[in-house]
């Protein structure tokens, strides 16, 4: 995995979104970012429809017991290198949900059990502007 | 040897696979750029069709565990094999209408088929059942959208007296383009809506439908191999509106002003592409062969009889 170079994954990272179990709040600004006010394509960012096509996760919502094996399901079907983007408070540390009886625990507990060197960005927030959303992303990319 | 060595140099660099490749992206971002000044976007860089290219190149591959492996990954290398072949064949007798053999159009015609199959075997091979959905409609439309073009272009055969690129492109080199005939800006209205479905652009895109079947035989692909489907798509962009203009609009010529009217010929028929494509819904795969079989195959036959009755 390392040995794929990640040279071009930051001028063309598409983008599948998965639904953890969130307010949905998460999820309609996600979709903003795809509006003509953000327009993410300026940045070579798309939405695809497949996680065989995906570079980068977008999860929103604490993983709940009944999505984690999904959730994981996914995450094995990305060709790597791939980065998990976690979306709002919840992705991040579960926010409100924390301790709840239904919860499995936030996103990137739940992917370092099937993968403990996954890549993760956190934009934290309730729900998280598309302007913090485009920041995170962009910041994490020029990282890895 | 050095005929050979010329083969090669056609099908591999110019026209063939190199320049139809690099000017198929250009023109991938022509199709996204115009979609975002529609939508009042900004849209994206002018390199990003490269840059998504070349990403896929460097990312991991994945073959599924229900997938046939070898019509999986022969499937788009076959794809691309045959449209570079028809970017070779097109561009060589547009350029050299010497080089026409008896019968070139009817080549051509079968190896646009190719494409298509290839779409159709990987999908099939995937072992994916959306991926069989969007290959089983994919045979559908195909079967829908070439009887009207074989009527369209049977129009033309007619009108000029033969089957041969070459011989077709003198004519009009003589007479005139085509377009001049109401007949024939029938036959054309006819070959433009199957343009749109060959092209797999909405409102035909019924077999790759993305919130609907996830891009239907696409859907398992990853890495380098989809990377070679995009590229096969960007050159079908090139080569099928190419065939287009040197049936009825004079063909292309790299002499003096000849590029640039061969070039603006070629922009009005993709943006044409891309303004359909923006304004319209998808339609289902039962309407989109009934359309075909009904109204657009009537439409060629008006044609061909307005051929025949000398107009």
């Amino acid at each position: 995995m390392a040995k794929l170079s990640t040279r071009w994954l930051k001028k063309s990272p598409w983008v599948y979104h998965v639904g953890t179990g969130g307010c949905n709040n998460c999820d309609i600004e996600i979709l903003d970012c795809l509006t003509p006010r953000f327009d993410v394509e300026r940045f070579g960012i798309k939405l695809v429809v497949s996680p065989r096509h995906a570079d980068v996760l977008l999860v929103s919502g604490p993983v709940t017991y009944h999505i984690k094996s999904r959730l994981q399901e996914v995450y094995k079907q990305v060709p790597k290198p791939c980065v998990v983007a976690c979306i709002g408070a919840c992705a991040c540390s579960m926010g409100i949900f924390k301790d709840a009886y239904s919860v499995a625990g936030p996103v990137d507990k739940v992917i370092r059990e099937v993968d403990p060197n996954a890549i993760f960005v956190y934009v934290p927030g309730c729900p998280p502007k598309p302007e913090t959303m485009i920041m995170g992303l962009v910041k994490a990319l020029q990282k890895i | 040897m050095e005929n050979l060595a010329l083969y090669l140099l056609a099908f591999l660099i110019f026209p063939g696979f190199l320049f139809t490749g690099t000017f198929g992206l250009v023109v991938s971002w022509l199709d996204r750029k115009v979609s975002a000044l529609i939508q009042w976007r900004v849209g994206p860089p002018f390199f990003q069709p490269f840059y998504d290219v070349l990403k896929l190149w460097q990312k991991e591959l994945i073959i599924p565990r229900s997938a046939k492996e070898i019509g999986f990954i022969v499937a788009p290398f076959i794809g691309l094999a045959a449209t570079s072949l028809l970017a070779t064949m097109i561009g060589v007798i547009n350029l050299r209408p010497e080089y026409q053999f008896v019968g070139d159009v009817i080549v051509i015609l079968y190896l646009m088929i190719i494409p298509p199959l290839a779409i159709i075997w990987g999908g099939f091979s995937s072992g994916n059942p959306l991926a069989a959905v969007g290959a089983n409609r994919e045979i559908k439309l195909m079967m829908g959208y070439e009887l009207p073009f074989l009527l369209a272009v049977a129009t033309v055969f007619f009108k000029v007296g033969s089957v041969s690129l070459g011989e077709i492109i003198q004519y009009q080199q003589v007479h005139g383009a085509l377009l001049k005939h109401p007949s024939m800006i029938v036959a054309f209205i006819v070959s433009l809506l199957w343009l749109q479905a060959k092209l797999a652009e909405i409102p035909f895109d019924i077999s790759e439908a993305e919130c609907e079947i996830m891009e239907g035989p696409f859907i398992e692909y990853s890495g380098p191999l989809l990377g070679v489907y995009k590229v096969m798509m960007a050159m079908l962009h090139v080569v099928c509106p190419w065939f287009l203009i040197s049936l009825f609009w004079g063909g292309t010529s790299l002499q003096g002003w000849g590029i640039l009217w061969s070039l603006l010929k070629y922009i009005f028929i993709i943006v044409l592409v891309i303004l359909i494509k923006n304004t319209n819904p998808r339609v289902r795969i039962d309407q989109a062969v009934k359309f075909f079989w009904g109204w657009v195959t009537l439409l060629a036959l008006i044609a061909m009889a307005l051929m025949f009755l000398g107009y």
